[in-house]
C-alpha cells in the first residue's frame, strides 16, 4: 500500500503576530495557533494522491501537547493517522535537531505502516521561514529531494516515481524522481480541502497517537532538543524605519496623472543613467 | 456511513445557542452547536453590557471565569445638546458586591460561552453555514450545512441563528425585517490606558461606568452609549434603518458626529481606534415576535426579536430563551414528543418569562418612536433641555421667575405646545406601560 507522510507544525497565526518592542521578540500570548499553511497544501498533495490510488496518510508533528489540535484538522480532512511527537526533552529545537527527530519518526512511521513513498513538507514555516526542515529530513533519509514544488504532474505508484515541476528563481524545472522521495510544496500547489462533517465529526473524538523519547529505541539524545541544536539567535532587533522623501501630489486628476508620469521619467533616467 | 444524528442541533453559538447547547448537553442529550464564524464570538457585537442575574441562573459564579470587562458601578444618561449636556447618574456601592451588571466584549464573552457548552459535551461544529433546513412532511428532521456530507439529523432543532435569522425565514415564520423594526448599531473600540480611563471616569481598577446618549442623532430615533472596558472604551450609536434611510445618512456619520461632540470628545482624546463594527438590531419588540415553536423547532434570541430595546437588554434575554429552549428539549427528550404539542412547552415558557412580559410592557415604544415624534424626542427635546438648562443656572440679571418661565417655554415649544407636551408624556407612559 501507498503510504505517505506529511510533516506539520503548528504555528502562531502570522495575521496576529506582533513584536514585543522592548525585548525584540514575538509575542505569542494569545496569538492564536494555525497550521502552517504550507503544510496544509501538503496534506492536501498527499490527500489527493490516496483518492486517486488509494493508500495511506500519516501525519506527523513535533510540539506540545496542545498541537494535538492541529493533527485533529489533518484528520478532518481526511489523514488516517495523526503523531504528536511531544516529550520536554525535544523542546528547544533547531532544524537540525528537529530534522533529527522526524526522520526517526518517519523511520518509526515506517516500521508500523509501511515505508513511506512520499513525504511532503511546507516550503518553510511562517514562524521560523528558513525552509531547511524537508531537506533535513530527506538527507537523513536518503529520500531524494524535490523542493519548492508547484505542481505533482504525475504519480506512478507501480513503476515507483513521481514526475513534479520545481519553481524555481530563474525558472521552472521539470524533474523525475523514484521513490522514496521528500517533496517540500508551494502554496501555489493546491487549495486544502474543506473538511467534510462525517471528517469533521470524526476529528472530534479521534486521539492522536503520542510518541515520546520513551518510543525510541536508537534516539541519540545528544542530537535532540537544545542540546542538539547548535544555533545560537545571538541577537533580534527591529530594523529602523528608513525615511524615504515623500512628495504628495495636489490637484485635479489630469494634473495629478501627467505630474505623476513626469516624476517616474525623471526617475527611470536617473537611475538608468546612474 | 450511517447519518449523523444527535438529540438536538442548535444553529448559531451566541448567547442563545450556546446556553441552549450547553443545557442540553449537562442533561446528558447529544448536542452539536454549528456556528458559521471561524470561532464563536468572531461575528457578533454588542456595546455591550452583562448582567448577572440571567447568566447566574446558568452557570453559578460565572463572574470568576467568564472574560468580563469592568463591573458597572455607576450608570448615567446624558442627554446631549449641540455643544452641551445634561446629565443623570446613578452609582451605587451595592452595585459592586454583588455586581448587577459588566460591561464585556462579545467576542471574548461568547468563544468563552461556547467553551462551556462544548465542555459540557456539545460538539461544536464551527466555520460551518445550515444552508437550510431537512423536513419531512411539515416537520424539522435536521439541516443541511455547506461542508460535503454535510446533513445532519436531530428530532429537533434550536434556530439560534441572530437577527437576519435566514433558517425561521425559511420557516415562514420570519418575514424579512421592515426598515423601522431594525436599528443600524455602529460602534468603535477605542484603546485608552487603564489608569486613565480610571482617572476620566472617577473609578477604581475593576469598576466601571456606562453613559446612555440621548440627542444628536440627527433627528433620528435611536440613542448613542459610551462604556467603560478594562482598556478600551466602546462607543456606539443605533439608529433605526428606516429613518437612516429617510434622512439620506450614513451610521458612520452619527458615529462622527457624536465623536465631535465636545463633552464626548474630552472623554475619548487620545485614544486609538481598534475595532469598528456595526450591527442590525431588532427593535420590533413584541408585535414583531414570530411563532416560536413547531414540529421539530424552537427559535431563540435575536432571531425572535427578543431585545428590550428601552433597556439595552439583548444578550441576557437571548441567554434566558436559550435555557428555556433547552430545558424544554430536556423534557421532550424525556417524552419523546418533539411535535409542537410537546416543544409548545418553550412558548409557554416564554410567555410567563419577563421576556415578554417586559417585552409586552414596552409594546407601543416601537411605534412612538418609528412615528413622526422621533424628530421632537431625539432632536428637539433634548435641544431645548440643554437651553432650558442653560437658561436657568446662567445669572445674567433677569429674575428668576422669568428665566423659570422662559425656560419652559422653551421646552413647550420644541414639543408642539402644552397639549403636544402632555401627549407625548401620556403616549410616552402608555409605550412603555402597554
Amino acid at each position: 500500500m501507498l503510504h505517505m507522510v506529511v510533516c506539520i507544525k503548528q504555528v502562531p497565526d502570522s495575521r496576529e503576530i506582533r513584536i514585543d518592542p522592548k525585548t525584540n521578540t514575538l509575542i505569542r500570548q494569545g496569538v492564536p495557533a494555525i497550521v502552517n499553511p504550507y503544510d496544509l497544501n501538503g496534506v492536501e498533495a498527499a490527500l489527493q494522491i490516496k483518492d486517486q490510488f488509494g493508500g495511506r496518510v500519516t501525519v506527523l508533528t513535533m510540539g506540545p501537547p496542545s498541537a494535538d489540535k492541529a493533527l485533529r484538522q489533518c484528520v478532518a480532512m481526511g489523514a488516517d493517522e495523526g503523531v504528536l511527537i511531544s516529550d520536554r526533552a525535544f523542546a528547544g529545537a533547531d532544524t537540525l535537531a528537529t530534522s533529527y527527530v522526524l526522520a526517526k519518526s518517519i523511520e518509526k512511521a515506517g516500521r508500523l505502516w509501511g515505508q513511506p513513498a512520499i513525504v511532503f513538507c511546507g516550503k518553510q514555516t511562517l514562524d521560523g521561514d528558513t525552509g531547511q526542515v524537508g531537506p533535513g529530513i530527506a538527507c537523513r533519509l536518503d529520500y531524494e529531494q524535490l523542493t519548492y514544488v508547484e505542481a505533482i504532474e504525475s504519480v506512478d505508484p507501480d513503476r515507483g516515481e513521481v514526475v513534479v515541476r520545481r519553481h524555481l528563481e530563474d525558472g521552472v524545472e521539470r524533474v523525475r524522481a523514484p521513490f522514496p522521495v521528500l517533496i517540500t510544496v508551494l502554496a501555489e500547489m493546491n487549495k486544502p480541502r474543506r473538511a467534510s462533517l462525517p471528517g469533521l465529526l470524526h476529528a472530534q473524538t479521534y486521539q492522536p497517537i503520542v510518541w515520546s523519547t520513551a518510543d525510541f529505541e536508537d534516539l541519540d539524545r545528544s542530537k535532540i532538543g537544545l542540546r542538539g541544536s547548535p544555533t545560537v539567535v545571538s541577537k533580534t532587533w527591529v530594523p529602523e524605519p528608513r525615511q524615504v522623501d515623500t512628495e504628495f501630489l495636489k490637484g485635479e486628476t489630469g494634473e495629478v496623472t501627467s505630474r505623476l508620469a513626469q516624476v517616474l521619467v525623471e526617475r527611470l533616467q536617473t537611475v538608468q543613467g546612474a | 456511513m450511517d447519518k449523523p444524528r444527535f438529540d438536538a442541533i442548535v444553529v448559531g453559538a451566541g448567547p442563545a445557542g450556546s446556553v441552549a447547547a450547553y443545557t442540553m448537553a449537562k442533561q446528558g442529550l447529544r448536542v452539536a452547536l454549528i456556528e458559521r464564524g471561524e470561532f464563536p464570538g468572531a461575528k457578533n457585537v454588542f456595546g455591550g453590557v452583562l448582567y448577572r442575574k440571567p447568566l447566574e441562573d446558568i452557570i453559578p459564579e460565572f463572574w470568576k471565569e467568564a472574560p468580563l470587562e469592568r463591573r458597572v458601578v455607576e450608570q448615567r444618561l446624558w442627554v446631549l445638546g449641540h455643544d452641551s449636556v445634561v446629565g443623570f447618574s446613578f452609582r451605587s456601592a451595592r452595585f459592586q458586591d454583588p455586581p448587577n451588571a459588566w460591561t464585556g466584549q462579545r467576542a471574548k464573552f461568547d468563544a468563552w460561552l461556547a467553551g462551556k457548552a462544548e465542555q459540557a459535551g456539545a460538539t461544536p461544529i464551527y466555520e460551518t453555514t445550515v444552508t437550510s433546513l431537512i423536513r419531512e412532511g411539515g416537520r424539522v428532521v435536521g439541516v443541511r450545512t455547506d461542508r460535503e456530507d454535510g446533513d445532519l439529523y436531530a428530532p429537533v432543532t434550536v434556530i439560534a441563528d441572530g437577527v437576519n435569522s435566514m433558517l425561521a425565514k425559511s420557516l415562514g415564520v420570519h418575514r424579512e425585517w421592515r426598515p423601522d423594526q431594525v436599528s443600524l448599531a455602529v460602534k468603535e473600540v477605542l484603546a485608552l490606558p487603564r489608569g486613565v480611563i480610571e482617572e476620566r471616569f472617577g473609578v477604581r481598577d475593576g469598576d466601571g461606568v456606562t453613559i446612555e446618549l440621548v440627542g444628536e442623532t440627527f433627528g433620528m430615533a435611536g440613542l448613542g452609549f459610551l462604556y467603560t472596558n478594562q482598556d478600551t472604551l466602546s462607543l456606539g450609536v443605533g439608529v433605526m434603518v428606516s429613518d437612516l434611510r429617510e434622512k439620506g445618512v450614513k451610521p458612520y456619520q452619527v458615529l462622527d458626529h457624536l465623536k465631535q461632540h465636545p463633552e464626548i470628545r474630552r472623554l475619548i482624546e487620545g485614544a486609538e481606534t481598534k475595532e469598528y463594527a456595526a450591527h442590525l438590531i431588532p427593535e420590533g419588540g413584541f408585535d414583531a415576535m414570530p411563532p416560536l415553536a413547531g414540529d421539530g423547532w424552537m427559535v431563540c434570541g435575536d432571531a425572535a426579536q427578543m431585545v428590550n430595546a428601552a433597556h439595552r437588554e439583548g444578550t441576557d434575554l437571548a441567554m434566558l430563551s436559550g435555557r428555556l429552549a433547552g430545558e424544554t428539549a430536556v423534557a421532550c427528550h424525556g417524552t419523546g414528543d418533539w411535535t409542537v404539542g410537546g416543544l409548545g412547552a418553550y412558548t409557554r415558557a416564554i410567555r410567563n418569562s419577563i421576556i415578554q412580559r417586559d417585552l409586552k410592557k414596552y409594546r407601543g415604544l416601537h411605534g412612538l418612536l418609528a412615528g413622526s415624534q422621533a424628530e421632537t424626542l431625539f432632536g428637539q427635546l433634548p435641544q431645548a433641555l440643554n437651553d432650558a438648562v442653560y437658561e436657568m443656572l446662567s445669572v445674567d440679571g433677569q429674575s428668576k421667575q422669568d428665566k423659570q418661565k422662559r425656560a419652559m417655554a422653551l421646552i413647550r415649544e420644541a414639543a408642539g405646545g402644552t397639549a403636544g407636551l402632555a401627549g407625548i408624556g401620556w403616549r410616552g407612559w402608555r409605550a412603555m406601560n402597554g
